[in-house]
């Protein structure tokens, strides 16, 4: 947890660097269409995730984290 | 011999048991909160949309049925907060190959409830979740905790997550039995957008137990020379730590007759010597202005938990044992194929828009070390290796409003 931590912070640290995006935000179209999701659907995905959890031992870094929500 | 009283959901019993759970089935509170409470947007830090989604799900294979219905809702209150509640239902009749061995049909019934709420400050969002999930035999408690930051002009999301789940564990043939269990779950994840048409993702998951991990019904079996059969049975003996990591990397690319493609890959470790991999291929192709339809492929496989036995040589053999399937060494494989269809415009009154969606997946379970002990005309622990087919449905609709 540490180790996630000192991540974090560091990558707070460099987003106050002024880095150039080099994607525009008139670049991304095509991201933000709805099939660019990650996760479209939260309750199908959380449903397939609990079939996999259910039948198989590992677990854990499922998808549908870090993207999706329909939030796109 | 009937059996009295069942639990858990998508777990098997064993033989000479009446209905058993399978380690890890508690996790379901934990996944449910961690998917549905630290789901971040990707492109910038907005909160998520208004949608409520209906959803009928269906699970069919090995003598096992699951299905029910489940309903998500989420709210914006203000500029700042959305909050969601979810209702979730599993109805389960199982007479799996663990079952009709010893015992017969079950029925059961598990009702999970979840409340979350997001909060967005500037570019980070907090999320706070509680889920309960409720059996008649077992009771999992469950909190989360995340936080998302957007940085570098929105093209990277990065996110931490905590979850804490507390679990009662008891038993419907023993009145006497009462055990728990605490798991810990921490989770890393990083989104980023590589190119005007690609988004790359990447997982980091440490997830911990402690207390009673193992199946209060499921025994495992040994040769026994004085049996009639040559074969007795003992409960099962699990560690009662488990630390487990996964790391997951996924990607989506942008094809230029708009569609896309989606790849991801799961790498899994644990304590009790698990270790797994996935990959799955996915392609959604959206056609005219309502329809999209996706195809995927997905492909698992795992190694045995060291404790775990097919058949042991005597009882108590080792100071751990096991016999569940799912801790086998096994290999998966599906294809799934979805439509789905949107509808509605911001004509409506309350609802901007719809989709009604079908998903079907079959699976394909191999296990390469556990018998099929119903096969006749075997010695004990010379049957075929089992094998399965699944059949998994979600019919939903989505409002968006």
């Amino acid at each position: 947890m540490k180790t996630c931590l000192s991540i974090m912070l560091l990558l707070l640290g460099l987003s106050a660097c002024s880095i150039e995006p080099w994607v525009k935000p008139y670049e991304r179209a095509n991201l933000a269409d709805p099939i660019m999701s990650f996760d479209r659907d939260p309750s199908a995905t959380s449903y397939i995730n609990h079939v996999h959890e259910a039948r198989e031992s590992s677990r854990g870094a499922e998808s549908g984290q870090g993207g999706g929500c329909g939030c796109n | 011999m009937v059996v009295t009283k069942a639990s858990s959901i998508f777990s098997a019993i064993s033989p000479g048991q009446p209905a058993g759970k399978r380690p890890g089935r508690f996790q379901w509170g934990l996944l449910a909160v961690g998917v549905l409470g630290f789901c971040v947007p990707l492109m910038a830090a907005v909160l998520p949309e208004d949608r409520a989604d209906f959803l009928y799900h269906s699970y069919s294979g090995g003598g096992l049925v699951v299905n029910g219905p489940s309903i998500l809702a989420r709210k914006k209150i203000g500029k700042s907060v959305s909050m969601w509640g979810k209702y979730y239902v599993d109805s389960l009749t199982s007479a799996t190959i663990d079952v009709v061995s010893a015992a017969s049909e079950y029925h059961e019934e598990r009702i999970e409830k979840s409340v979350g709420v997001d909060y967005l400050h500037d570019k980070s969002t907090l999320s706070l979740g509680y889920t309960n999930s409720a059996e008649n035999d077992f009771v999992a408690n469950t909190v989360n905790f995340g936080i998302s930051h957007s940085l570098f002009g929105d093209l990277t999301t990065v996110s931490l997550g905590y979850t804490r789940g507390l679990d009662d564990v008891t038993s419907s043939v023993d009145p006497n039995f009462s055990e728990s269990a605490e798991r810990s779950k921490y989770r890393l994840g990083i989104s980023q957008v590589l190119t005007k048409n690609m988004l790359m993702g990447m997982t980091f998951e440490t997830v911990t137990d402690e207390g009673h991990l193992e199946s209060p019904y499921r025994r495992v079996r040994f040769l026994d020379t004085s049996a009639a059969t040559g074969v007795a049975y003992q409960g099962e003996e699990y560690p009662e730590t488990r630390t487990s990591h996964a790391l997951s990397i996924s990607a989506l690319y942008y094809l230029p007759y708009r569609a896309a493609i989606k790849a991801e890959t799961r790498l899994f470790t644990d304590t009790w010597g698990v270790n797994a991999s996935m990959y799955e291929l996915g392609y959604v192709h959206p056609w005219k202005q309502h329809w999209i339809f996706e195809l995927r492929y997905r492909a698992y496989q795992q190694d045995q938990a060291d404790f775990y036995s097919d058949m042991f040589n005597r009882i108590s053999e080792f100071n751990y044992h096991a016999r569940d399937k799912e801790l086998s060494t096994l290999n998966t494989s599906s294809i799934g194929l979805g439509a789905s269809y949107e509808f509605g415009d911001k004509s409506w009154r309350f609802i901007d828009k719809g989709s009604v969606n079908l998903m079907y997946d079959r699976y394909q379970i191999d296990y390469l070390n556990f018998r099929n002990e119903l096969a006749e005309g075997y010695a004990p622990g010379t049957e075929p290796m089992y094998s399965q087919t699944a059949d998994v449905v979600r019919f939903f609709v989505s409002l968006w409003y």
